[in-house]
Formats: C-alpha cells, structure tokens, sequence
C-alpha cells in the first residue's frame, strides 16, 4: 500500500469513527424521560466493558497463562480502588514477569 | 428552532461548577494510562510496517484503541475501503450510545460548535469519568479531561512506533493486557458499591463469553459480538434493577 493510499484509508477509518461519535452528540437535545431507558444507558457502558475485556483479556498477551494471572492481579488492584494507571502497570509487569518465568 | 433556544437559555442558567482544573485533575490517570496502550499501539504498527507519521495520524484522528487496532489489521493486509468503513462502524458504534448517554450530562456551555469538537474525544474512559459525574458539566471541565489522555495517546504512539522494533517481544506482549486492565479498573469498583452494577459486568461477561465459544457464533465480527452482548445485557438488567434518579446521579 502506497503512503497515499494509507493515508486516504486513515481518513476515512477516523471519518467514520467521528461520525459515529458526533451525530448523537450533536442532535440528540432531548432529556429521557423513560425510567427504563435511562436505567439501560445508566447499565449499558459497564456492559459495553465487560463484553469487551472478557474473553479477550484472556488472549492479550499471546500467553493464556501470563494473561489469566495478569487479570486476576487487575481485579485484586481494583477492587481497593486504585487509579486505572495502576491498575494497568500491576496488570502489564504481572504478565511481563511471569512471561520471564513461564 | 424557538423551542431549542428556550431550552438552551434554561441549561445555561444552571452551568456546572466544574473547574478546568478539576478536569485536567480527573484526566491525568486516563492520560497516564492511554500511554502505554498507545505506546504498544505504536509498536504494533511499526512492526505492521506502518511510517512513524502514519501511526502518529491514525491515534491523532482516531482515539480509539479496538477501531485503531482493528484498522491497523485492515491496512497491514491491504483491505478495501468498505472492509474499513464496516468494520469501524461496528467496532466503534458503542461510542454512540455512549454519546446519547453523555447529551444528558452537558449542561448549557455546549453551544453548536463545541458539541462538533468535543465529540472527538468520547472514548471508554472519559465517558466513563464523565458519565459518572453527580449532576451535569460544563465544557470547560470537558476540555480539561480530554487534554490528557490526548496528548498521552499521541504521546505513547510516537514513543512506540519510535522504539517498536528494538523492544523484545516479551515486553510488547505483557503490554497487550494495559487496555484491558483498564476496563477492568473500570467496571469493578462500581461493582461494589452499586447493587445492579455486578450483574451487568457478570452477564455481560457472560453472554460475551458465549457468543465467543459456541461454534455457530463465529460468523459474527468481534464488534458486532460485543454490541449484542451489551444491549441484551443492559435490556435485562434494567428490567430487574430499575436505577433510581439519585442511583443515575451517584
């Protein structure tokens, strides 16, 4: 792929996703009345996260083993509330050291 | 037209107290975090054969870790445009319900042509700072939040694609767990506190894991996987734990 060819389809790949970002955010004025809907949006991005990291956390360092370790040390680190920046570090130096080991 | 204009005058009666200060406080960890994801990022693309500007472009104008990664894969094996435009579109199309969510929260600073800018920068993290916010902000709090985790996501590109071909490939694989660390640093805490919370992560894991194991599921896209796990999921738990204004609020 020729450099002008990379760039028209980095164009168009952030294009689409500022599309997708901006119409709603955009022209969606209204407040939701619904207490249904508004519980949905309430829920929808833990769901939206959940479904994103699980199962594919499990296969993020090419490792089954050093992935499910660095997971666990994830969660342990974030249920004492620590901030996502050491919650990603204890996660990462997990998997990297026992990438040594295993 | 008149309608919006009172509804707008009504907002900006009652602007967020919000610092810019307060945002750049908030945004600081999500910056800090973006890093090494953007810097892994950085390296994959460098060892796609990606020009450091490229990739540099790509993070500037996209701010998104799967759509980028998944773009990436598309330019590496010298895809079609279509194949691009579909596959953002279903990756990336949570963002637009995180963006119908974060309209509720803006408060009347947002005029026409801050709402064009500041929707460039919905992604997980600062939705989901933002979305947690007590009451409604105001587009100076935005601004602060944003700033952070752009610079350390264009930050962490240019340092990765810099360095991508000298790193061992234990070091560029552990980093591959960073982004999802960061979903789960995320999701958990508000599992504890908040009753509804945990049965969506579970569920949602849940029904994920299954769209993912069970055969007949593979002619679905990751994306569109993921979409379905979450909207069946949060249809669900809506029905069975109702949140109450203050909970939306808290």
């Amino acid at each position: 792929m020729s450099i002008g060819e990379m760039a028209l389809m980095i164009l168009v790949m952030a294009g689409v996703t500022y599309l997708i970002r901006m119409i709603p955010f955009v022209f969606f004025r209204k407040k939701i009345k619904s207490d249904y809907l508004k519980s949905v949006l309430f829920y929808l991005p833990y769901a939206v996260l959940s479904a994103m990291t699980f199962p594919y956390i499990f296969y993020s360092t090419g490792n089954f083993y050093t992935a499910l370790l660095g997971t666990v040390v994830a969660i342990i680190v974030a249920v004492f509330k620590r901030s996502l920046l050491t919650v990603a570090v204890c996660a990462c130096l997990t998997a990297l050291i026992f990438g040594f080991i295993l | 037209m008149q309608q919006n204009k009172i509804t707008a005058t009504k907002n900006a009666s009652a602007l967020s107290t919000l610092s810019f200060k307060k945002g750049l406080k908030d945004g600081l960890p999500i910056g800090l975090g973006y890093f090494p994801v953007a810097f892994a990022f950085g390296v994959q693309a460098s060892i796609a054969g990606v020009p450091l500007i490229m990739s540099l472009f790509i993070s500037m104008t996209n701010l998104t870790s799967a759509g980028q990664l998944a773009g990436l894969s598309i330019i590496a094996s010298c895809g079609t445009i279509l194949e691009m435009i579909l596959t953002q579109l279903v990756i990336n199309s949570r963002y637009f319900l995180m963006s119908i969510t974060l309209t509720q929260k803006l408060d009347g600073s947002f005029s026409l042509g801050h709402r064009f800018l500041c929707s460039a920068f919905v992604t997980d993290e600062i939705f989901a700072v933002a979305s947690s916010k007590p009451k409604t902000f105001g587009r100076k709090y935005f601004y602060g939040l944003v700033i952070l985790p752009y610079l350390g996501w264009s930050l962490g590109t240019l340092f990765g694609s810099f360095t991508g071909d000298v790193l061992p490939p234990v070091v560029t694989s552990a980093l591959g767990i960073a982004l999802y660390a960061m979903f789960i640093a995320i999701i958990i805490p508000p599992s504890i506190y908040s009753r509804g919370v945990f049965p969506a992560v579970a569920l949602g894991a849940l029904i994920s894991c299954a769209l993912y194991f069970i055969p007949i599921f593979d002619i679905l896209s990751t994306g569109i996987c993921v979409i379905i796990s979450a909207i069946i999921t949060a249809l669900i738990i809506a029905l069975i734990f109702p949140v109450k204004e203050e909970e939306v609020q808290s």
